[in-house]
């Protein structure tokens, strides 16, 4: 189909340059049917910069009264085309993008492009034992940083201030630690095709386990504010509801889905990066309503204080090992150290490529500027982030680059229960509707 | 896939940019024909009980190709709804969930140019499954599967919008990400990247796909 035949706004070429119809309704029309409505109703349009609507999300109410008839979401305003420049850069490079997309949870994008494309390297089974440790440790950081916003922000949108503050405090440890083992807070580009971009630095589980104890302790004060809260209660319960059957056939995933008392966690069911060697548990609550998942998201913390805790005993035991596919074709050859100013290439590499071997620094420059080939053919790959499932289409050529990156984002697909969840309720509740889904714009947009 | 027939070049780049000298290779690239039984895992299971619940099965799957440890099932468009419900209700497949529509745009494959890919996944059996149609250019046509899985109303307005596949039967199939007066659809491969060149107080940034290219 060219530009010209869009079948919903056909164009055509005029002297004064080409003209654009926008189908739609004839204002006229449109007059006449709101004289003919018996009720006064009023569309409200709540976004999309609205401080409670979780970012750039633009909500169209039909109120009738306080009631809402209809609720519709208008997204797009974030959109930013990483799919399609994915498919300019080659597969080491998507990582840098796609870190971008939900900013909340870089790790889980960046995991589950790089299971995807792991998948279709053939390479799943050679990645090394210590980069799924370093994987899931920082996914569960990630998943606690996620929910600290989840819960801050959706606490705020309903008019509580203090735990947002309490929240904000919990993540900046998390994000600190990111910054000691990446070098960046946020879109950090860690986990690379292969492995892990660095090693942890050294006696980095101390320094985790310390954090680990100071959490723990902090979260109890988070409890304390909300958990069992009267007025946090009254604003939460029976609200928002979605039962199994609306999940399924609106394929939501998360503590959505587990709200209605389904035990389903990819971490469980279908595990990845050796989850499956972890104790911890899957969250429920079966109540489908936005309490019910703020419970989820609480308790979550401490099943993610536990990976974590296991997770450091297994680096302690594999210290030294290789973080990266020995597959010098695959793996990048720059050894990235973390200096002063910032992450950087490690000085033992720059001597080698610079005044030792003349065929590293060939490899070097060609792996850096062109990459490496994929097989060709498609794959799907999944990961539990903090909003349910993040999967990941990729599809290759057999080029360096990919032929499509697809993300089924969690907050674009769980975003349309809003209609679902507020409809016939009251119009204070759409904002705890929202919140419970916890969409990020920069994932729902892409 | 049958426009990935060749492999050329050493590294996956064609003009200029290649200083490698390999660039002239040319090799068949592995076949993406259809896979020969068994197909191992529950791959086998599942595709014998759609046939015994869908009579129509060997007319409706044009192929059963089995890679990276994934079934995808290529469907006739025409049959795509009918297979969904199967695939939905029967006891023993049970996919409740639909996680969306990815489109594909391979321009190289001549009257099948735009293809729609469907990860299905079942809850009650814990399996995956991936369903593929694949429509021509010039009449980019699928059902809608809003009726059989409500969730993927967005995904194919996402999809209509970056690939111009027209979802039949969709309730309400608008632009979604991009501006509703945006003309063409950006993702497809005849696109390009940027689509138009930025403009600084005078200075133009050619867009991305001008660029120079390594």
């Amino acid at each position: 189909m060219t530009i010209n035949q869009d079948a919903y706004a056909p164009s055509q070429e005029t002297t004064e340059g080409r003209v654009y119809s926008v189908t739609g309704g004839d204002w006229d029309s449109l007059v006449t049917e709101i004289g003919q409505a018996k009720e006064e109703r009023v569309v409200v349009n709540m976004g999309p910069q609205h401080p409670s609507t979780h970012g750039v999300l633009r909500l169209v109410l039909e109120l009738e009264g306080e009631t809402i008839t209809e609720a519709r979401a208008g997204i797009g305003y974030l959109h930013t085309g990483i799919e399609k420049n994915t498919e300019y850069r080659s597969w080491t490079q998507g990582v840098t993008f796609i870190t971008r997309m939900d900013y909340l949870a870089p790790i889980f994008n960046e995991t589950a492009y790089c299971l995807s494309l792991e998948k279709l390297l053939g390479i799943t089974n050679d990645v090394p034992e210590r980069a799924s440790e370093i994987r899931v440790l920082m996914m569960e950081l990630n998943r606690i940083s996620s929910h600290m916003v989840a819960l801050g922000t959706g606490a705020l949108e309903l008019g509580a201030l203090s735990p947002m503050i309490f929240a904000f405090r919990e993540r900046e440890l998390v994000l600190d630690l990111f910054e000691y083992i990446s070098g960046l807070r946020m879109n950090m580009a860690y986990v690379r095709p292969g492995g892990v971009a660095q090693d942890l630095p050294k006696g980095a589980t101390t320094r985790i386990r310390e954090t680990v104890t100071q959490l723990r302790k902090n979260f109890k004060d988070n409890e304390k504010l909300l958990v069992g809260n009267t007025i946090w209660m009254k604003r939460t319960q029976n609200i928002g509801y979605l039962d199994l059957a609306g999940c399924t056939t609106l394929g939501i995933t998360g503590p959505v889905l587990r709200s209605t008392g389904l035990p389903w966690d990819l971490r469980k069911t279908q595990p990845y990066c050796g989850y499956e060697n972890y104790e911890f548990d899957v969250i429920t609550t079966d109540t489908c309503d936005v309490y019910g998942r703020f419970l989820i998201r609480m308790q979550e913390l401490e099943q993610s204080l536990r990976i974590i805790e296991q997770a450091c005993d297994k680096l302690d035991k594999s210290e030294g090992q290789p973080v990266m596919v020995a597959d010098k074709k695959i793996a990048w050859p720059a050894q990235l150290s973390v200096g002063k100013d910032g992450m950087g290439n490690s000085l033992d590499h720059i001597r080698e490529i610079m005044g030792e071997s003349m065929e590293s620094l060939i490899h070097h420059f060609k792996i850096v500027t062109e990459g490496f080939r994929v097989p060709a053919g498609q794959s799907y790959a999944a990961v539990e982030s903090p909003r349910g499932e993040t999967g990941v289409h990729l599809v290759s050529d057999g080029g360096t680059r990919p032929y499509r990156v697809h993300f089924r984002e969690p907050s674009f697909n769980n975003l349309q229960a809003t209609s679902a969840m507020a409809e016939g309720g009251m119009i204070a509740d759409v904002i705890g509707a929202v919140a419970s889904i916890d969409p990020v714009m920069g994932g729902v947009d892409r | 896939m049958s426009d990935l027939t060749k492999d050329h070049g050493m590294f996956g780049v064609h003009g200029s940019g290649d200083t490698s000298g390999f660039g002239g290779l040319v090799r068949a690239a592995a076949s993406t024909g259809s896979t020969e039984r068994p197909y191992g895992s529950y791959f086998d299971e599942v595709t014998d009980e759609l046939e015994r619940a869908y009579p129509e099965f060997s007319n409706a799957i044009e192929r059963v190709v089995v890679h990276c440890g994934e079934l995808t099932l290529h469907v006739k468009a025409s049959k795509l709804v009918e297979t969904a419900y199967k695939l939905r209700d029967t006891q023993s497949l049970r996919f409740e969930m639909c996680l969306g529509v990815s489109g594909v745009h391979y321009p190289e494959d001549k009257d099948r140019e735009l293809h729609a890919v469907y990860p299905l996944l079942s809850l009650t059996h814990n399996r995956r499954i991936r369903l593929e149609v694949s429509v021509p250019d010039s009449n980019p046509h699928i059902p809608s599967l809003v009726e059989v899985w409500a969730g993927n109303n967005w995904h194919e307005r996402e999809t209509f919008d970056m690939f111009g596949i027209i979802f039949d039967e969709h309730p309400g199939l608008t632009r979604i990400l991009m501006p509703d007066d945006w003309p063409g659809h950006p993702q497809r491969k005849d696109y390009p990247l940027g689509g138009i060149p930025v403009e600084y107080k005078g200075a133009t940034v050619p867009a991305p796909s001008e660029r120079r290219s390594y």
